[in-house]
């Protein structure tokens, strides 16, 4: 019996069909990039949350030792990806949107390439814990796209999820990383993905992959074949983009609508990617860290577009040399996808966790874009959204920065897939506008959160300062009242021979040291009496 | 005779409607000015006193009167706009003479400075310092709202206003501007002239 690819998924709405460009850098295997000689690794943490650095410059460093870490929750461990020596701790630029330094670890490589690694772990014989924890150390960060620390995803997952969704759609253009990582990986990516079924305790696990990809079902179907496990089944969806968006992949496979605002372990369903599932499989049972990954490097600019594996922190400009870039038709550098990635400055920047791609690409493959122009309400973009929004709406409440609107009009599920950008005929860098009224919103929301707060606590101040101020009232006047009475019984007391109570406590007073005294007296009595009786009895036989 | 009848009916109605609305006035009366506390919702609270008053709720009650809008900085261009949506009046730019709109900061008190006087207590409107005489002090950040006030008592200038969030976290993306050249066009919008 050999398994076969399901067919049956729910149909996406919306979606286009771009063209793929994803021959190029399939022709040959997974090259092994050279060397480098320098490293620039990324200490950066979730959230940009400072790291605590391990490290010093000068240090002897191996391959796979820890650099940073961050919060022991939400943090995400940095290592060594060759062994070298650090050279120094910097800011240095590396591939992000906003074009801003992070802080770094420069390594320069000693040539020699030596690993220092966990001891592997039998994971029939390991509890949950130790699993996770393995995978929080090794530094393992989803490497779809959005690289959260795949750490902290699990711990949340823990018993509350019953289906496990493998993605391995990779929908967009030019990227087949994952691709070439299944064609020759995929028993270690079905012994990520069965250590993922140990930790989370889904009861099954549906792969998801684009038809456009027969090599890597095929590989990926034998792998599940001698694993004998019949908790995983492959489903083999269109090709459409952005079939490979966590939620949209979750309604491929499973019918189900996470809903606006939840992430999807709310709804009993953990999304990963093929790459993450086969680090944690080289984490849990080799103890290596997350010190490589496969990028894919094309665009006509290059000569041999490929995949290679990579270490974190090799210059890009380095690994485009090796593909034999010609810089003369060089137009620009792109990080990630062509629909979701971004430019890079120049090349002088590291490969990080999630670059899955690289893109060196020429004025005739992608031109510079024309300028934006009026919306002509053709509604093209509403055809392909895959969420079901309103792009053009939401362009319009976006551009007259009408943030409200746009949040009735859910622009917070927008995905950011660039669908709608694609087909504007205006040429309407629609996501951009997106981007920007998102970011807003958060920063409005997290502005009225605190504002709300604060009012608590200033309101809290002011009873405080009222009720301070009450008391003090109260003790002043009750000391004035106390003094004025003491006064009207001290003029008083002249003709009633002393006030009642004060002269009463006097009294008590009086009569306590009289006591006293009297005790003293009569002690003193009892002494001299004893002593005039000691020497009575003294003198007596002498007498 | 009648025209008695609408005459009647007209004024009986009157006496009824008169009663309900003396009632209705009387059983859901509003303490306060309900427009000044949905102002106030709006400023950020930061009790700064930039504006030229003593805290947010004093100017909520001078905009309530008909004064400007634009001079709180901390609450900057968003909270401009929103006052003048909840007013339905024009958005004005933020007025100048009162500051302008920065990243929000947090107190930060060197503390192997502080002597301990216990003066930055009194000034902060949110009980966000802690310490005691002779000791030193310290400022919880989550509850600090950036308000300055008590950099100015402190007799040995050990508070710093630092920026709540580093410079990347406080990035985000601005829409994009037509008139400039340069703009950064995510890729997408170079996709879609390819195929
Ligand atoms: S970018 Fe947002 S609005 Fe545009 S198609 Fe994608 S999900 Fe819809
Ligand atoms: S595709 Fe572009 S031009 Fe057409 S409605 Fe949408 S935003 Fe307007
Ligand atoms: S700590 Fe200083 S800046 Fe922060 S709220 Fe208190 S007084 Fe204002």
């Amino acid at each position: 019996m050999s398994i076969q690819a399901s067919h049956s998924f729910y149909p996406l709405p919306g979606g286009i069909h771009p063209s793929e460009n994803k021959a190029q850098s399939l022709q040959g295997p997974i090259r092994q990039a050279e060397l480098p000689a320098r490293l620039i690794i990324p200490l950066t943490q979730p959230g940009f949350a400072q790291a605590h650095v391990q490290v010093q410059p000068g240090d002897k460093v191996y391959k796979g030792q820890l650099l940073a870490s961050g919060n022991p929750v939400t943090g995400l461990n940095a290592h060594a990806s060759t062994s070298g020596t650090v050279v120094e701790i910097t800011e240095h630029a590396v591939p992000n949107m906003s074009g801003l330094p992070e802080l770094c670890a420069v390594i320069a490589s000693d040539g020699q390439d030596e690993w220092q690694k966990l001891p592997p772990l039998d994971p029939a014989e390991t509890d949950v814990d130790t699993l996770i924890t393995r995978i929080h150390d090794c530094g393992i960060s989803g490497l779809g796209g959005a690289g959260f620390p795949s750490h902290t995803k699990l711990r949340g997952a823990l018993s509350k999820v019953h289906t496990l969704v493998i993605n391995a759609a990779e929908c967009e253009p030019f990227i087949t990383a994952d691709h070439a990582l299944m064609r020759e990986h995929a028993d270690e990516i079905i012994k990520g993905i069965w250590l993922l079924l140990q930790i989370t305790g889904a009861g099954k696990c549906l792969i998801g992959i684009e038809d456009n990809k027969p090599d890597a079902r095929d590989a990926m179907l034998k792998a599940i074949e001698d694993a004998f496990d019949d908790r995983l089944s492959l489903v083999e969806v269109p090709t459409k983009y952005p079939s490979g968006a966590e939620k949209q992949l979750i309604w491929l496979l499973t019918g189900t609508e996470v809903p606006s605002g939840k992430i999807t372990i709310q709804s009993g369903i953990m999304c990963q990617n093929v790459g993450t599932a086969r680090a944690i499989a080289r984490a849990v049972l080799h103890g290596e860290a997350l010190v490589s990954r496969i990028t894919t490097f094309t665009g006509a600019a290059l000569e041999h577009p490929c995949n290679m594996e990579v270490l974190i922190g090799t210059p890009v400009a380095e690994l485009l040399a090796q593909c034999d870039l010609d810089e003369s038709r060089l137009s620009r550098v792109i990080s990630g996808g062509p629909l979701m990635g971004f430019h890079l400055p120049h090349a002088d920047l590291p490969i990080v966790k999630i670059t899955n791609c690289i893109i060196a690409t020429t004025e005739s493959e992608l031109p510079t874009p024309a300028p934006q122009q009026a919306c002509i309400r053709c509604g093209f973009c509403t055809d392909v959204c895959p969420v079901n929004l309103l792009p053009q709406q939401l362009f319009w409440f976006s551009r007259s920065k009408e943030l409200e609107k746009a949040e009735q009009h859910n622009i917070m599920d927008c995905i950011e897939c660039g669908a709608c950008a694609y087909v504007c005929p205006s040429h309407i860098p629609l996501v951009q506008y997106y981007r920007a009224t998102k970011a807003e919103l958060r920063e409005a929301k997290e502005k009225e959160l605190k504002a709300e707060y604060s009012k608590k606590r200033f309101d809290f101040h002011q009873q405080r300062m009222e009720e301070q101020k009450r008391q003090d009232e109260q003790r002043r006047a009750e000391r004035a009242a106390l003094a004025k009475k003491r006064k009207q019984e001290a003029a008083a007391g002249g003709e009633q021979a002393g006030g009642e109570q004060a002269g009463g406590e006097q009294k008590e007073a009086k009569d306590a040291i009289k006591a006293a005294l009297e005790r003293v007296n009569a002690k003193k009595a009892a002494r001299a009496a004893k002593a005039s009786q000691q020497e009575q009895n003294d003198t007596e036989p002498g007498s | 005779m009648e025209i008695l009848t609408p005459v009647f009916t007209l004024l009986i109605l009157a006496v009824v409607f008169g009663a309900l609305l003396g009632y209705a006035a009387k059983a859901f009366r509003v303490e306060g000015n309900p427009i000044v506390d949905e102002i106030n919702a709006l400023l950020p609270q930061t009790q700064c006193g930039q504006c030229g008053h003593p805290g947010c709720r004093p100017y909520a009650e001078s905009i309530a009167a008909g004064g400007p809008i634009n001079k709180c900085p901390p609450g900057g261009e968003s909270t401009i706009a929103a006052l003048a949506n909840l007013l339905d009046v024009e958005p004005e730019p933020l007025d100048a003479e009162h500051g302008v709109e920065d990243v929000r900061k947090v107190a930060y008190i060197r503390e192997d400075e502080c002597i301990g006087c216990t003066k930055c207590i009194q000034a902060c409107p949110v009980d966000a310092i802690l310490g005691s005489a002779k000791h030193m002090h310290t400022v919880i950040t989550s509850e600090c709202t950036g308000c300055d006030l008590c950099v100015e008592p402190c007799p040995v200038d050990c508070i710093d206003m630092i920026p709540e969030k580093n410079p990347l976290q406080n990035w985000h993306w601005q829409r994009p501007d037509p008139r400039l050249q340069n703009v950064q066009l995510i890729v997408t919008d170079q996709m879609r002239k390819a195929s």
